[in-house]
């Protein structure tokens, strides 16, 4: 199979929804020409035209608004946001507007649009171009929130996402865009609420999202080489949640950990862990590891910045940890 | 010829104002008598700006609303009973009791909602003008807000769009004098009009308590916007008989009986509308009334109805969180 990079996978989903359905169209800064900082849109302006690949001032709740506007009203935007942190600018369009519009209105309204913006630190990029703030978007009702961790998967979850009837949220890891998968030249779509069992174990369960699963997919391989098994699930979507294939994988090996880039208090990793605490605690043999981001603000020097994001090594040494019964007893 | 269609017309806009006047006295009611959950904002005074706007609007026509947005919604075809329902959180209600008072939608008839965030639809009705000319529909927004609304970024970013990209829409504040409890001019620096100006976009200023020439402006522009030649802004000078909201009675503070009396008694907008009505022998005195009586029969009927309505089942309480997709 032909492999291509994440940010061609998202290009060509994105080509082939608006060539598939003409009330899709691309609204952000720097979309059309120059295709994004990230360049991930590069081509779409030339195929499409400035009607339907919008450049738009600097004025991300303008945008933001407009895309509702246009959503409630038969069209179906895609919103480019530049970097996630910028999620702060947009979350009265986004949270009180797009996400409650089908839910005030009693299900007479709804919001089909996306937006598309990223995670992650280790770019060097400081605290406020670093950020995964997916958790933020994930306590709101009425959003839907995707998290692609390789090309294939932001192929298939893109294409979803715009088909959704509603607003869906959908983060690229922006340290992946020139990342290669094979993805298949023939059309597939991802269904949304599916998670994806990467690798089967029977020792351990790590859940994963994102960034996150490249890292405890080399977590498992150092624990292989001692001897455990770690299944690695992906729920891809975070809302909605595969909840089932998740508890189904603990209640096999009696230990999990959980692991995503965002801010590890009051995170994705606290509602996950914390389902599986409630609906498979009998089948636990020690208590549910969270893994996020530090509670920091992320620093700019790598020297700071690397030790802020969870790395395959402190991963494992987590699984070896509650695996030897360590972790059973801490007070 | 010419003079009987006027005269449909102008007893439209007569009647759909007196409608409104009457489904706020209903809801007021209905507050002070504790029927009614939470609170409300009462549009009476305001009359002539939905009125006259809306008149110039077809049903493929949009407009978005803000918590003071009864008045839009009667305008834009609303029916009482749907209303009254959903102000008391009745099943029959237009978002089946989900929205109450400040979120009440009316798709049928291009109302995309009434907004609880002040300013907060500004983007939804530029969006709604974009779609348009994306689409190349010739329907226009209108987007109704405050003064206190003109404080919002919001607005300018939006704003900014729509005159880069012509977009069909109409930006029409309703300048009531007052931002909640504040006046205006100590919230409001320079001027309201020169700040639309100052984005290129043809702004207009009209006495809104003056329906007929609310609705003139409006026509002409709403026929502008079809051409392609918006967006446009409308600052309309108006007053709010009541508080910023139903429960705001002692507001002697921020703004004095005396005034408010004014307002009422020589700028009343149905009163003034109606005796220019009768002195240009559209219709007599006792017509009016009879008018005034059905509607008043109408908007009580509709209470009623809405009183004995049932409440939505308590498993609707998860239900339209997300809309369904259709099947792959």
């Amino acid at each position: 199979m032909r492999e291509i990079t994440l940010s061609k996978a998202v290009n060509e989903a994105i080509a082939e929804e608006m060539r598939r359905d003409g009330a899709v169209f691309l609204i952000g800064e720097d979309v059309a020409e120059a295709g994004t900082p990230f360049k991930v849109l590069s081509g779409l302006v030339e195929e499409f035209g400035t009607d339907r690949v919008i450049d738009t001032p600097i004025s991300e709740p303008g945008f933001m608004g407009l895309a509702v506007g246009a959503a409630l009203t038969g069209s179906r935007p895609i919103v480019d946001l530049m970097f996630g942190d910028f999620l702060f600018l947009i979350m009265d369009q986004l949270c009180n507007q797009a996400a409650k519009a089908c839910y005030m209105s009693g299900g007479k309204l709804s919001v089909p649009l996306v937006v598309r913006t990223n995670l992650g630190a280790t770019r060097r990029s400081a605290a406020q171009h670093s950020q995964s703030l997916q958790a933020l978007v994930a306590h709101i009702p009425g959003l839907k929130v995707a998290l692609p961790s390789s090309a294939y998967e932001a192929k298939g979850l893109m294409k979803t996402a715009i088909r959704d009837n509603n607003p869906v949220v959908i983060f690229e890891d922006k340290l992946m865009y020139n990342d290669k998968a094979p993805v298949p030249e023939e059309e597939y779509l991802i269904p949304f609420g599916q998670a994806n069992i990467l690798r089967e174990g029977s020792d351990i369960t790590l859940v994963a999202t994102s960034s996150m699963v490249q890292v405890c997919q080399k977590a498992a391989e150092i624990l292989a080489a001692e001897g455990i098994s770690a299944e690695v699930i992906d729920p891809r979507t975070i809302v909605p949640l595969d909840e089932e294939t998740i508890l189904k994988s603990v209640r096999k090996t009696s230990r999990a950990i959980v692991v995503d880039e965002g801010h590890q208090s009051y995170g994705v990793t606290a509602e996950i862990a914390s389902r599986i605490s409630e609906k498979a605690f009998y089948h636990l043999d020690g208590p549910v590891i969270r893994m996020g981001a530090m509670d920091v603000p992320v620093p700019f020097s790598p020297a700071l910045e690397d030790i802020t994001v969870p790395a395959p090594e402190g991963v494992a040494e987590n699984a070896r940890r509650l695996i030897r019964g360590e972790m059973f007893h801490a007070a | 010829m010419e003079r009987k269609t006027n005269s449909e017309d102008y007893l439209r806009m007569y009647t759909q104002m007196v409608r409104i006047r009457a489904f706020e006295d209903q809801a007021n009611q209905l507050y002070l008598s504790a029927k009614m959950p939470g609170l409300t904002h009462m549009y009476s005074g305001e009359e002539a700006v939905a009125v006259g706007i809306c008149t110039a609007l077809t049903d493929a026509d949009r407009i978005t609303s803000t918590h003071r947005g009864h008045g839009h919604c009667v305008a834009k075809g609303a029916d009482f009973r749907q209303m009254f329902c959903e102000l008391l959180g009745k099943e029959e209600g237009y978002c089946r009791g989900k929205g109450g008072s400040m979120h009440i939608a009316d798709q049928s008839h291009g109302n995309l909602g009434a907004n609880a965030i002040v300013g907060g639809s500004m983007g939804i009705a530029t969006g709604s003008a974009l779609r348009a000319k994306l689409q190349d529909s010739d329907d226009v927004t209108v987007c109704f807000f405050g003064d206190g609304a003109t404080a919002q970024g919001l607005w300018y970013e939006v704003m900014n769009m729509a005159a880069l990209w012509h977009l069909p829409v109409i930006y029409a504040c309703e300048n009531n004098g007052y931002s909640e409890y504040t006046a205006t001019e100590e919230i409001a620096a320079g001027s309201i009009v020169g700040r639309a100006e100052a984005f290129g976009i043809e702004s207009f200023q009209v006495d809104g308590q003056d329906v007929l020439a609310v609705n003139e402006l409006a026509e002409r522009l709403v026929a502008r916007c079809r051409k392609g030649e918006g967006p446009f802004f409308i600052e309309l000078k108006t007053y709010r008989y009541h508080g910023h909201h139903v429960g705001d009675i002692n507001r002697d503070y921020y703004r004095s009986k005396e005034e408010e009396t004014i307002w009422k008694e020589k700028r009343d907008p149905i009163v003034n509308f109606g005796q220019w009505l009768a002195k240009q022998g559209v219709a007599s005195d006792t017509e009016l009334e009879k008018i005034r009586a059905e509607v008043k029969a109408e908007a009580e009927a509709a209470v009623e109805y809405a009183l004995a309505a049932s409440y939505p089942d308590v498993s609707e309480v998860s239900m339209h969180v997300y809309a369904p997709n259709d099947a792959a």
